[in-house]
């Protein structure tokens, strides 16, 4: 009885090339719905118009690189934070829950008040950088990105991994799902966001541009979808039509990296947070 | 430059792909053909080639990106900042000045992604250079820098003197033009990987980004199982054609447009642009009156009705008519337990099975059978997830039966009708360029507005 369970067959090789293949194979089913491109579908679609949004508060007070910020449920105030290491998410329905992303590959689901690990999540071939929650009817899911490339959507409840994708060709650096929850947006160090479609299982935009050739660390929708918000390394903010695939318009004012970002629960405004020590509330 | 360690190069490379996107961007620009235009540049005495102005780099940016000025020249500064160009004049700056000040492409040896991390000997020669060439050249923080390394390097310091003046000797014997571009090439480098102080360092990974290697997650058989595993389950997943998913975008973004005060503006007005909270009064969780807004979202889903605290009380009213209220306090009570803390679940499990589910309760819900008879089975180890099933049923049932009755009922109807739409305030101090929509305009205005229309055209006087 070997110690690693090696059964008849089995070596480390043959799985990584069975993996190799299966991939593939996936890759070839998912391709064969794919009848449309979203920017065909949205040609009907009205183009926006000229697009002014400004800074209308800048927060200075915090010494050092603002890493992660969150609005409170009162839709105005905003907590942030100047920490290294983990990211957190809290369960926006009651504070018992911490989803969080870790440096060793893991996610991990604790019950705040024991401090006891409820469920684990492995799978990642890398650092996991980023999470969010899935905005569901009746599921518990929630998607993580990494630095091994890959996004992955989790069943919280058997910590299993449910869909995974393998697209971008750099760091994941930030997750946030679409208000329907049928689909997810991820920011990446290639300089690119995407869109992930669940249903169809498969990406189905990618918003980039010549000129953008910073990572983007943050992303996050408009309250109807329509917006893709994200900030970028090279310290501006950059706007998306995610049904078209057009860059709306670019944000500037940030001394340094955009680090954070997040649209106000009642879509009034957005949040970005940046390693130039501030915030700012824009409108 | 002495024989420096070798860098991580192509490791470094791959882990900042903006570097390497910067360097094929900077090669095309010095395309004989397409680049940017080079001139000589008149520098004192001598004359430099292969310059370029700063409004030409701007320029061909602009061309090739098809790009405006404003994020031309934040692009082209990034460059500058990265040291990928470097100003002739006043090498001390690295910024990007759009008019006739003169840069120069750095040499690749000099490259970020080629010779990274700076070693310090290298750079205790640099300096010992500069101190030698001219005493007080040094600036404070490198003032400082070279009293540390001093220390540091105490044991080499004998070779690091001998370098710097066998390299000073060696540039005296270049021509003047070469010495001043290798000083600024030098310089320029310098600047970039030991910036002064105040100055933001480009070079900077952040907290907890350090290798993102493999290595932290060991590639075990374990690991290559659980792919595996993960793989064949996808393969096996039922998915929707393309068209059906990517309709539902543009059913969704409609329908949602005018709630999103980023795409449509918001009534009366948007507090962070007016200053006035009047929006948030008016449309606070538990409102009085919720506005007509609020009330048409109540029948986009079930969620959205749910999730609403003045929609979920009033669905609860429609229920108690009914006499199916006991559902909604059953999805509620399962809601808790989810998602509540790890030590309530066992008093939680059982307070629900007394209220909801055992024979004769006071509040008994309608499961079918099979479901309520593995549920029960189930709570014997009572869980978090134990009500699940029963709960998905419940909520499927409200769903298709009761949520579609709710809005055709007299009591929504009446609550559209009562609902409010705010008026629009008038506006006080803001600049603007033409007259809105409304008050506070959608950044997304479109572009069929009047044209000609003053400043300050709605009659306001500006304060």
């Amino acid at each position: 009885m070997a110690a690693d369970g090696l059964h008849e067959n089995e070596t480390l090789a043959s799985l990584k090339s069975e993996a190799e293949s299966l991939k593939g194979k996936l890759e070839e089913e998912r391709a064969k719905l794919h009848d449309v491109e979203l920017h065909q579908v949205a040609e009907r679609v009205e183009a926006l118009g000229q697009f002014v949004m400004k800074t209308r508060r800048t927060l200075k007070g915090h010494g050092n690189k603002v890493l992660c910020m969150d609005w409170c449920k009162d839709k105005r105030r905003l907590v942030s934070s100047s920490q290294d290491g983990k990211v957190i998410v809290w369960d926006s329905f009651t504070t018992n829950k911490i989803l969080t992303a870790s440096g060793d590959g893991t996610c991990a689901l604790w019950d705040v008040e024991s401090g006891q690990l409820l469920q684990s999540f492995h799978g990642h071939g890398a650092d996991v950088l980023c999470l969010d929650l899935a905005p569901s009817e009746t599921g518990n899911t929630f998607v993580s990105g990494g630095c091994d490339k890959k996004a992955m959507v989790w069943d919280m409840r058997s910590g299993q991994c449910v869909q995974a994708f393998e697209t971008h060709e750099s760091d994941i650096n930030s997750v946030r799902y679409y208000p329907s929850g049928d689909a997810f947006a991820s920011g990446s160090d290639d300089a690119t966001c995407r869109l992930y479609d669940l249903r169809a299982d498969r990406e189905v935009a990618i918003y980039s541009k010549e000129s953008i050739i910073f990572g983007a660390s943050s992303v996050d929708f408009s309250l109807s979808g329509r917006l893709l918000f994200a900030g970028y390394n090279d310290y501006t903010i950059n706007v998306w039509d995610v049904l078209k695939g057009s860059r709306v318009s670019i944000l500037f004012g940030h001394e340094n990296r955009v680090s954070t970002l997040r649209v106000s629960p009642d879509g009034t405004a957005f949040c970005s947070g940046s390693w130039d020590h501030t915030l700012r509330v824009w409108a | 430059m002495a024989a420096s360690s070798a860098p991580l190069g192509g490791h470094s490379r791959v882990q900042r792909p903006h570097l390497s996107k910067m360097e094929r961007m900077v090669v095309t620009m010095q395309d004989p053909d397409q680049g940017v235009r080079m001139r000589s540049q008149r520098l004192l005495v001598t004359v430099i080639p292969h310059a370029v102005n700063g409004s030409d780099i701007v320029e061909w940016l602009m061309q090739k990106y098809s790009i405006a000025e404003d994020e031309a020249l934040h692009l082209g500064s990034l460059l500058v900042q990265h040291g990928y160009l470097y100003p002739l004049r006043d090498p001390r700056r690295l910024e990007l000045l759009p008019d006739e000040t003169p840069y120069r492409f750095q040499t690749p040896y000099f490259w970020t992604s080629t010779l990274w991390p700076a070693a310090e000997l290298d750079y205790a020669i640099y300096l010992a250079k500069k101190n030698i060439r001219k005493q007080g050249a040094l600036v404070d923080h490198e003032k400082e820098h070279y009293q540390q390394l001093h220390r540091k390097i105490n044991h080499a310091w004998d070779l690091v003197m001998m370098q710097a003046r066998e390299q000073l000797r060696a540039a005296k014997q270049r021509r003047k033009g070469d010495r001043l571009v290798i000083a600024c090439q030098e310089q320029t480098y310098w600047l970039v990987n030991r910036p002064p102080p105040g100055a933001p360092s480009v070079l900077e990974q952040g907290p907890g980004r350090g290798p993102c290697t493999a290595g932290r997650v060991p590639m075990t058989l374990d690991f290559y199982r659980r792919e595996v595993e993960c793989l064949r389950r996808a393969l096996g997943r039922a998915r929707v054609k393309s068209s059906t998913c990517l309709e539902a975008y543009l059913k969704f973004s409609s329908q949602h447009g005018p709630h999103d005060p980023i795409m449509s503006g918001c009534l009366p007005s948007n507090p962070w642009v007016t200053d006035d909270d009047a929006y948030w009064a008016m449309n606070a969780p538990s409102a009085a009156v919720p506005t007509r807004l609020r009330v048409e979202q109540w029948a986009f889903s079930f969620r959205e009705l749910l999730e609403d605290p003045v929609g979920r009380a009033h669905f609860m009213d429609f229920l108690g008519k009914e006499f199916s209220a006991e559902n909604l306090s059953f999805w509620e009570a399962c809601e808790e337990l989810r998602h509540g803390g790890q030590a309530q679940v066992p008093a939680l499990v059982d307070a629900v099975y007394q209220q909801f589910l055992a024979p004769g309760a006071a509040r008994w819900v309608n499961i079918d059978s099979r479901t309520m008879e593995q549920t029960l089975a189930g709570l014997t180890q009572p869980h978090r997830h134990v009500l699940d099933d029963a709960q998905r049923h419940i909520y499927l049932l409200m769903k298709k039966d009761s949520y579609p009755r709710f809005l055709k009922s007299d009591l929504y109807r009446d609550l559209l009708a009562e609902a409010v739409v705010p008026l629009e305030t008038k506006r006080r101090v803001f600049p603007f360029t033409r007259k809105p929509r409304h008050s506070s305009p959608s950044p997304a205005v479109l572009p069929a507005s009047a044209s000609g229309e003053p400043v300050g055209g709605d009659g306001d006087g500006e304060t």
